[in-house]
């Protein structure tokens, strides 16, 4: 016997015999002979789970951890210890999507909360209940774009995160979407670069802020010409900052999306995190994946069920906007934790310590004159110096000391010579800031 | 008190966190124009507050730890505690994704292994777990297809062949990346018609869709000559791995005759389905379909393993390389199941699958008959005086999750029944037990089927409303 098989001789016998299979083999005498496995499997033994711990601990401790003042689309963020105890809750953890809304109000509920948060910090009308990451959410709200506009052209902002375009650029390859990448100027997205490219073909303008350097974009002008041009704007943006930083919504967005790894999801080697997307009330159609609605039950008790479903690939089967099913739900709840724990205030609190450690390092480095400002722009948690300093030595030496230094940005773009983007968020220490600068220093003159 | 929305518990001034003194005290320097003007409505609560808000909606959901959770499909089977142990060891959560690959080498040969591991039970080349879910997956495997036709310069296959039996979703994930459905009526045992399969085939055809077991759970036995039919005419084959469960270790797709699949580890492979997600939807293709795997690819020298992304790649489907801790919890599962194990997982599942079919059929109707597979499909009750959505609402009653109802769509009251391998004789006997009960209410007392569920925290919801005047926010009901 096996500890997740509860068959004994017995049962197995007795089932057989009601069901007229004379084995258990003969269960799928309905397979031909030639497809049925006859090899010996590549698998290893079973393992206890003393053994599991023990093998799976030494595997892990080929990983190492690490102070990370790197960011570029993932960040080390504070994760109270609150969330985990709850979302690892059964009835969280182990239930599925809300098919049966009178035993899954937790999940509705919950959604309905995520829903409502999502939109307070855009400052949208609508969010869906999430989808697999910020990456597909840009790709989703791109798609939303060329559905309403008839159009076939995107323009993307040149300080879009590289490994979000990426994503952009597999799916619009396939549905033969041009896409047109503005030239990043001055590390951020001009009014002179989009003016360049616009003309009536294109559906959306995807920008995001604060962007992929870091630079705190200025909207306002191009969201009028955007709209004039009766396109769409698109706004990728970091939740952690909105309680502080003019809203997509303020600004004049159609679709707000992004990654909500930012409020409270470790690192977890890139997955998973959650997207999210929200949009206007015009738009709301458009919107792909799951949405949950409140509503009563027949004895007029508020309940919630998921809505608008005639938007959705299993009604629309070929016709949909979107194949997405279900979405990221329990990282949607983490969120919906975290974001509850730290209310109004913690939220602009933590956002505030992000900037201020990153302006903070920003001029430390500076003061050590190994490093250049590379531009004037607003930046908010994450910043580009160029130096002089071999940065791949550098960084080798750092992660010598346990430290994850900024990122190479020339390794993804040969044209940032000697760049490097660093970040420090709401995690780092002014202590561990001021060692980090010391250790710079203690390399250059090693 | 328990019935409010996290919202209405803010009492201004409360606070539910706490952070570290901190020496740099600036505010933030930015101009008023870059400035957030309205502030957000977040709710301002204490922990206890979250902590009892969220584990009192907790008790309003039903999951797998508490019962019987037969919903055809999803393979709802056991999620190992184990699993959730390993996987939340911070040498795995604080991990950042663009660490250098010397400081990762563990979670790289989690990747590498499992891929390893899923080759091995599939008989396929190489897995990437880059695709965070079945829907993900099944896009991914299809851009594939259409990138290996245009490689051959073939630029006029986008007709992908479904049956008329599949998920909503096949026929979604094909127009998401660019390509056309064509769908292929079943015959009357619900598997593929092969003449009118071949009527169908021409240049324009880029490969078909098939989950086998189907999705009425009947094992399409002309799969090899489907294949021929389909490689014959340079069109590829895509497994749809939704139901890979029923054949785990007895029987491989590659060797099928399928070109491309994916598999969901949150079915087959125990990882939680987390009220929705997140899940993983591994893509897995042949030896001549490798180079076009998502970038980038986790690779192995020397005994260092990398991460490569290549040009010959489709690109890049996810922000990084997928979910994951999923991953961990997948191969945690198949280290612990181990050779000896994983073949019983399909043996045991079809056993009970067929055990309840068997034991339903003189009370609910069965249209297929015959052998089914790891799960069995009724088309509603034999007496007419109640629906499909009838029983379903009095399961829950009774204090059981109802199967997967009006899906496959070949039947009008379509029940979809799926117990996997780790449910009990006795578990099985007492669902009979109540569906049997069930037929006999609807006889005797149609009403109180009707009328269900009775004793659930809410009953029916007013969908109609949802939809006609939709509350979304919390704003909107202010």
């Amino acid at each position: 016997m096996f500890k997740y098989f509860p068959h004994t001789n017995t049962d197995v016998k007795e089932m057989l015999e009601a069901t007229g299979a004379k084995s258990l083999d003969d269960l799928f005498r309905d397979l031909p002979e030639a497809v049925k496995y006859q090899g010996d499997l590549d698998l290893p033994e079973a393992l206890s789970e003393i053994e599991i711990r023990q093998k799976i601990g030494e595997l892990a401790l080929r990983n190492q951890n690490l102070i990370s003042f790197r960011g570029a689309g993932s960040y080390d963020v504070y994760t109270p210890s609150v969330i985990s105890a709850l979302t690892s809750r059964q009835e969280f953890l182990t239930s599925y999507t809300p098919y049966q809304p009178e035993i899954a109000q937790g999940t509705l509920q919950y959604i309905f909360e995520f829903q409502s948060m999502i939109c307070e910090l855009t400052g949208m009308d609508v969010a869906n209940a999430s989808v697999y990451d910020g990456a597909t959410a840009t790709m989703e709200a791109m798609f939303m774009a060329i559905s309403q506009t008839r159009r076939n052209k995107v323009l993307v902002s040149g300080a879009l995160n590289p490994r979000v375009l990426n994503v952009l650029k597999t799916y619009a390859r396939f549905r033969n979407v041009e896409l047109v990448i503005l030239e990043a100027d001055d590390y951020h997205t001009s009014l002179a670069s989009v003016k360049a490219k616009l003309d009536t073909d294109v559906a959306a303008l995807i920008v995001q802020n604060p962007n992929y350097f870091g630079v705190v974009e200025r909207m306002d002008e191009i969201a009028n010409l955007i709209h004039e041009n009766k396109s769409l704007l698109i706004m990728n943006v970091d939740p952690s900052t909105l309680s502080v930083l003019k809203t997509p919504g303020e600004i004049g967005a159609d679709i707000a999306c992004g990654d909500a790894q930012t409020l409270g999801i470790p690192l977890n080697f890139g997955g998973p995190y959650v997207g999210f997307m929200a949009t206007t009330e015009k738009l709301l159609r458009k919107l792909p994946g799951r949405i949950v609605g409140m509503t009563n039950d027949v004895d007029g008790k508020r309940g919630y069920v998921l809505t608008l479903q005639a938007r959705e690939q299993h009604i629309r089967r070929e016709k949909a906007n979107s194949n997405i099913c279900s979405n990221q739900s329990l990282m949607a709840l983490h969120t919906v934790i975290y974001m509850s724990l730290m209310g109004k205030q913690g939220m602009t609190e933590v956002a505030r310590r992000a900037y201020n450690n990153a302006h903070y390092l920003y001029n430390k480095l500076l003061q050590t004159g190994l490093f250049l400002k590379v531009t004037d722009q607003p930046f908010f948690k994450e910043f580009v110096l160029k130096t002089y300093l071999n940065i791949e030595a550098m960084n080798k030496y750092m992660l010598e000391k346990g430290i994850l230094s900024g990122l190479n940005l020339e390794k993804d773009n040969p044209q940032e010579e000697q760049e490097i983007l660093f970040c420090a968020t709401e995690m780092r220490s002014k202590a561990e800031i001021d060692n980090f600068v010391q250790m710079v220093e203690a390399f250059h003159v090693r | 008190m328990y019935d409010k929305l996290i919202f209405e518990l803010s009492q201004q001034g409360r606070v539910g966190y706490s952070l570290p003194a901190s020496d740099l005290s600036a505010e933030i320097a930015l101009d008023a124009d870059l400035l957030r003007q309205n502030e957000a409505l977040l709710p301002e609560v204490t922990e206890l507050d979250v902590v009892r808000h969220y584990t009192n909606l907790s008790k309003k959901n039903y999951g797998v730890d508490e019962g019987f959770y037969p919903l055809g499909s999803c393979t709802m089977k056991y999620n190992p505690k184990i699993n959730e142990e390993i996987a939340s060891n911070p040498l795995f959560t604080k991990l950042h994704p663009l660490q250098p690959a010397e400081t990762v080498q563990g979670a790289l040969e989690i990747y590498y292994e499992t891929s390893r591991m899923l080759s091995s039970l599939t008989g396929f080349s190489e897995f990437s777990f880059c695709p965070f879910a079945g829907a993900h997956g099944e896009a991914t495997g299809l851009m594939i297809m259409r990138e290996y036709h245009l490689r051959n310069n073939d630029f006029q296959r986008r007709k992908v062949i479904v049956p008329d039996s599949a998920h909503g979703t096949n026929p979604a994930s094909a127009s998401v990346c660019g390509m056309e459905i064509i769908e292929v009526e079943s015959t009357k045992d619900g598997t593929v018609d092969l003449e009118k399969l071949k009527a169908l085939l021409n240049e324009e055809v880029a490969g078909m869709m098939l989950t086998n077991p189907n999705t009425i759970g009947i094992f399409e036995k002309d799969i090899l000559e489907i294949a021929q039919l389909l490689h014959q005419n340079g069109s590829l084959l895509y497994y749809d791995g939704a139901n890979l469960n029923a054949l785990l270790g007895v029987s491989r797709p590659a060797d099928m005759g399928f070109d491309i699949m994916h598999i969901n580890l949150h079915k087959t492979f125990s990882t939680p389905h987390g009220g929705g997600g997140p899940g993983s939807g591994p893509v897995g293709v042949t030896e001549k379909l490798k180079d076009l795997l998502p970038n980038p690819r986790v690779r192995k020298e020397n005994n260092r393993y990398y991460l490569e992304t290549s040009p010959n790649s489709i690109g890049n489907v996810s922000g990084f390389y997928g979910n994951f801790l999923v991953v961990v919890k997948a191969y945690t599962y198949l280290l612990t199941l181990g050779k000896e194990n994983v073949a019983k997982v399909a043996y045991y599942a079809v056993l009970n699958a067929n055990y309840i079919k068997e034991k339903l059929k003189d009370d609910y109707k069965l249209p297929i008959t015959g052998l089914c597979k790891h799960e069995v499909v009724f088309d509603g009750l034999r007496s007419e005086k109640a629906t499909t959505l009838d029983v379903a609402k009095r399961l829950l009653d009774y204090g059981y999750h109802p199967p997967t109802i009006y899906f496959p769509l070949l039947f009008h009251q379509s029940m979809m029944i799926e117990p996997t391998e780790n449910e009990s004789k006795e578990t099985l006997d007492d669902f009979i037990e109540i569906m049997k009960t069930i037929a006999r209410e609807a006889e005797e007392n149609p009403e109180i089927l009707h009328t269900a569920p009775h004793k659930t925290i809410v009953r029916r919801l007013d969908e109609v409303k949802a939809a006609r005047n939709p509350i979304v926010k919390y704003r909107d009901c202010l």
